[in-house]
């Protein structure tokens, strides 16, 4: 189906199951353990063997020797896979360093062997009996020390943030001399961590020249597809298979090592090797948020309109790499004449920057909106009034382009009302409670809404049954339950007459899990696939498809009726079909909206903040399930609030490596941190992003709520940190005295 | 992790011999930092002596009126028992600050006081460290030292000793009992038992080979206000920055220890004689000498204000 133009009426907009909070369909097995993870897949391969990976000791340099003798010796040990058995593997299309083969070392805990041995103590302990000799090369890790051999830099996160290299509207040095009203800071965030609870874990097996992998993976065709360009072998002899995924945040959208190692050992040791990366080597080995310096400058008249605004952005990533696209956000949100936004790149040395949930906004909107905020204090504007006035219904650049929808005022003004923001001091400092000094901040959340490429594959059997199998995957977001409501709205069935199969790559290629757009996008693709079905079945039935209304397991046309599963016959019926999307993109901006609220309490004598409520109020499109929507935001409000007090891989800028890389020195939130949140959405359906009419809010979610919270910090302290985490020791020399 | 060989011990003079006896091994209670290191191979023992069998879960009272634990309490059950909570508020509250409640339920009372620094130059088996290896040098000194010592520091070492439970104990003057190999015991004053690094930080205690801790005594309740404040960065399930664990007396005299800033926790008996006088003169005393880094210089007036703070609830 390709979808060209707005949507119009069609059988979602019943919303008899679609739209409603309905419990996830897979909840009862992931709370009684019955849902395998990749490394649980005990029954899927007979003889499963363990693999375990050693990281590089050294950030850069080469290996010169390995001596595995002893580890080949050890008990239990089936094999010894070292990089040095082969030359370096050819790179998947999404990946920035190699991921194994050949002496040369791009990164600290880059993986140098695989071990296999009949237990997993076996393999670890056989492991730690290679001895490897390195020649060190000297790195670049400190990026505000490679500043200066920055070069501009297109990028595209390839997850709907991206900008060219530098882009101008306007006269931004002219306007901004001549603002009565001006703001010049820089910004700095750190590097930061998916820490998802599931680290990357595969199981592979052999079968001749046929590879099965059973996996942790958000996106199921690039990973068959990178993981057969790795290994060389015809992209049609891998076959991937991920149902269940314990958290990705873009940590898993791309071939990682352990599918990789899981194959070699597996192909080496002639047995099914099951394997998992170690905390260490998900920090080091893996992908990471990269770290941002980011340079505001925004002019404004006594209005408070902005006459000029400029956003600069430096990240640095191995060669080869790209930018965090931290300045897109800045290009859509906020009107204003005069324009400049400009990607700087250092090289590093340090393991591969990536996609990161919400990739470009969420580092770019804990800069932009502690601007915004500071704009407002110099303009003696609420903050919340600020914003609406620079508020724009068309992309700022390109005028001719208006936003599919956009409530972010809306937003903004309920959100206020809800959270009580007339009770803010606009003064820092003023409210006092034991020894909590108190304030509330706000910030815009901005996500741009993309749609992507999605196929489904519907059957339907004669009891009526309807199952689903598209390689969309669900990573705790709740696409099993979005996909079942989706088909047994469209077929008229109850939810429980609806199957719903994920994650393998032998199903219809979807759009996957990433920059939020899985909801809607796959959803679309099992529509597409539905509306096919419904055709089918009404031809069967002899209906008119135009008339034939699909209601409680029955198809009806003026006085006829039938029931659905009759239509099967005893071999059932199958139709697929992939969304497809044509111009609305271009003719329209589609992004997703929302106002984030925070209160904390920030402790006079140790600076210790503590959140205390938050409130986002988001303008999203449909809302499929308000309940797996709601789960997913106040999720992403916490990964915020862990960007802005806690979260950071400390770079030891001598050896090149994250140093905290592990769940005790890598914080995030925990239940203590985060006592009451809240979540609505506006009541909102874009019919120009897809026929399901909704958007994504997986990502929208964290996106402000960093400069929130600092917001809220500067209202209750009165010290404005621009560089994150807002830890204590940033605040502690400008607190009050204890007295 | 290597393999090793597994008993279990049948009284504490036999475990305590069996560890003199054999020098690779070690004892095991409720293993919650044991394991974590022989997984990384930061500890090999090729021998373990379970001790958990042993009848040394007890709290008793003592005839001097003070407490007796015994070495496998588990941390939920000292927290909660009712003479802690009701005599010795900073140290339930200390143990209620540490960890998570299934850590607290297995981790024991000695265990807790051998636990080993946090130290993340320490964990990294890739990076030259004195504790784990040596005379291989400390990677830690000129690296990320946000977490590191402040004061009591070497050459050799700046890691930090990572219990809550030791900073109280040693603020009530705990004493540590002992069995050693050849049956003697000994008590041991907490003020004693942790070592500074100095040019041998791999030695952490003032415990012989194999010998082995039975039971931690309290001296008689010291009454007086009792505050156990731990400073970090969430809210919970973190390591202290700075911990202060404090007993204040109506008149303003009283006692401090400090967590987070040194290889043991840190007191400075001498100082508290200043505590009526606020907490800048009694901490320049206790943090004399200190020397933080770049990363960490923010906890000697981090320090300062949260004795200040502490002071100022106490007078209230």
């Amino acid at each position: 189906m390709k979808f060209e133009t707005p949507a119009t009426n069609n059988p979602i907009d019943q919303l008899k199951i679609v739209g409603q909070p309905v419990d996830r369909i897979d909840g009862p097995r992931k709370t009684t353990g019955t849902a395998p993870y990749a490394y649980e897949r005990h029954d899927v391969a007979r003889n499963q063997a363990y693999g375990y990976v050693l990281g590089a000791g050294i950030a850069k340099g080469r290996v010169t020797a390995m001596d595995t003798a002893a580890a080949k010796a050890a008990p239990g040990v089936l094999a010894v896979v070292t990089t040095l058995d082969m030359p370096r593997l050819e790179k998947g299309q999404l990946n920035t360093a190699s991921l194994f083969g050949g002496p040369d070392i791009q990164h600290y805990h880059q993986a140098i062997a695989v071990v296999v041995a009949e237990s997993f103590e076996q393999a670890r302990d056989a492991t730690a009996m290679i001895r490897v000799s390195y020649a060190r090369a000297p790195g670049r890790f400190d990026l505000a020390a490679e500043a200066p051999k920055a070069q501009l830099a297109t990028g595209d996160s390839g997850e709907g943030s991206g900008a060219p290299h530098e882009d101008r509207t306007g006269d931004f040095e002219g306007a901004f001399a001549q603002a009565p009203v001006k703001l010049d800071a820089t910004y700095t965030t750190p590097d930061e961590s998916h820490a998802m609870m599931e680290p990357h874990a595969s199981i592979a097996a052999w079968e001749g020249e046929k590879l099965t992998v059973w996996t942790s993976s958000q996106m199921i065709a690039w990973g068959k597809r990178d993981l057969a360009k790795t290994l060389g072998i015809p992209t049609e002899s891998v076959r991937l298979d991920s149902p269940f995924i314990g958290g990705g945040f873009g940590g898993k959208l791309f071939l990682r090592a352990d599918a990789v190692l899981a194959a070699l050992g597996a192909r080496a040791a002639r047995r099914p090797v099951k394997l998992a990366l170690t905390r260490p080597l998900v920090a080091n080995n893996t992908t990471h948020r990269p770290a941002t310096i980011q340079h505001i400058r925004i002019g404004a008249g006594r209005d408070g309109r902005i006459t000029a605004i400029a956003h600069e952005s430096l990240s640095g990533d191995l060669e080869g790499g790209g930018p965090e696209t931290a300045v897109a956000q800045t290009k859509l949100l906020y009107a204003g004449a005069n324009r400049l936004t400009a990607m700087r790149l250092a090289i590093l040395d340090l393991p591969e920057g990536n996609a990161m949930r919400a990739p470009g906004e969420a580092p770019g909107l804990m800069a932009l909106e502690i601007a915004m905020d500071e704009m407002a204090e110099k303009l003696e504007i609420d903050p919340i009034e600020f914003r609406i006035i620079n508020d724009t219904q068309v992309d700022p650049e390109h005028p001719e382009r208006p936003f599919s929808q956009r409530q972010l005022i809306q937003c903004l003004r309920q959100g206020a009302e809800r959270f009580g923001w007339n009770r803010r001091n606009a003064t820092p400092g003023q409210r006092r409670e034991g020894r909590w000094l108190v304030g509330m901040g706000v910030a815009a959340g901005f996500r741009n809404n993309l749609v992507m490429k999605s196929g489904a594959r519907v059957r339907l059997d004669a009891g009526g049954r309807v199952t689903v199998e598209t390689d969309m995957t669900d990573i705790g977001t709740g696409s099993y339950t979005i996909i079942a409501q989706t088909a047994a709205e469209m077929m008229g069935v109850p939810l429980d007459k609806v199957t719903v199969r994920l994650g393998d790559s032998s199903f219809p290629v979807s759009a996957g899990s990433g920059g939020q757009w899985g909801g809607n996008s796959s959803t679309a693709g099992v529509y597409a696939a539905c509306v096919k079905l419904r055709e089918a079945v009404a031809q069967r039935l002899a209906f008119n498809s135009v008339e034939a209304e699909f209601v409680d397991g029955q198809v009806r046309a003026g006085n006829r009726s039938a029931p659905l599963g009759q239509a099967a016959g005893a071999d059932g019926l199958v139709a697929e079909d992939t969304i497809e999307y044509g111009e609305l993109a271009t003719r329209y901006q589609q992004s997703t909206f929302a106002g984030h609220f925070v209160e904390v309490g920030v402790n006079a004598a140790t600076g210790e903040t503590r959140v205390r409520r938050m409130l986002a109020v988001c303008a999203a499109g449909r809302i499929l399930n308000p309940k797996s929507a709601r789960s997913q935001v106040i999720g992403a409000m916490t990964m915020g609030v862990g960007a802005a007090l806690m979260e950071e891989l400390a770079v030891d800028k001598r050896h090149g490596f994250f140093v905290n890389h592990d769940l005790a020195g890598y914080e995030v939130p925990v239940h203590a941190d985060i006592p009451h949140q809240e979540v609505i959405f506006l009541d909102e359906m874009d019919p120009v992003s897809s026929p399901m009419k909704a958007k994504g809010v997986g990502e929208l979610g964290i996106c402000g709520v960093g400069a929130a919270v600092s917001n809220a910090i500067y209202n209750a302290t009165g010290v404005r940190v621009r560089g994150y985490p807002i830890t204590l020791d940033k605040l502690l020399d400008r607190l009050p005295q204890v007295t | 992790m290597k393999a090793f060989t597994y008993e279990r011990a049948r009284s504490p003079a036999e475990a305590a011999a069996g560890a003199a006896r054999n020098p690779g091994a070690t004892f095991i209670a409720g293993g919650t930092n044991l394991l974590d290191l022989m997984k990384l191979q930061i500890e090999t023992p090729t021998h373990l002596i379970d001790v958990n069998g042993l009848a040394l879960d007890r709290i008793e009272a003592t005839p001097d009126g003070g407490l007796r634990i015994g070495a496998l309490v588990r941390n939920t059950d000292l927290a909660a028992h009712e003479r802690v909570r009701r005599d010795y508020g900073v140290l339930s509250r200390a143990l209620l600050a540490g960890a998570s409640g299934q850590l607290r339920n297995k981790a024991t009372t000695a265990g807790n006081l051998l636990q080993r620094t946090r130290c993340p130059y320490f964990y990294d088996t890739n990076m030259p460290c004195n504790k784990r290896q040596p005379g291989s040098g400390c990677s830690a000194i000129g690296g990320v030292t946000r977490q590191h010592a402040v004061v009591g520091s070497s050459e050799a070492c700046i890691a930090t000793h990572p219990s809550d439970m030791a900073v109280a104990m040693r603020a009530l003057d705990a004493v540590v009992e002992t069995v050693k190999a050849d049956g003697m015991t000994r008590r041991i004053p907490i003020a004693e038992f942790h070592r500074l690094p100095g040019d041998t930080p791999h030695i952490e205690t003032s415990l012989d080979r194999g010998e082995f801790i039975t039971a931690v005594t309290l001296p008689p309740p010291l009454g007086g206000r009792q505050f156990y404040r731990k400073v970090r960065d969430r809210a919970s399930y973190a390591f202290a920055l700075v911990s202060v664990a404090a007993i204040v007396q109506r008149d303003g005299t009283g006692r401090v220890a400090l967590g987070g800033v040194a290889h043991k926790p840190w007191r400075v008996e001498a100082a508290e004689t200043d505590l009526p006088r606020g907490a800048k003169a009694a901490m320049a005393e206790i943090l004399q000498g200190a020397r933080p880094t770049h990363d960490n210089a923010f906890k000697l007036p981090l320090a300062e204000r949260t004795l200040a703070s502490v002071l100022a609830e106490a007078r209230g």
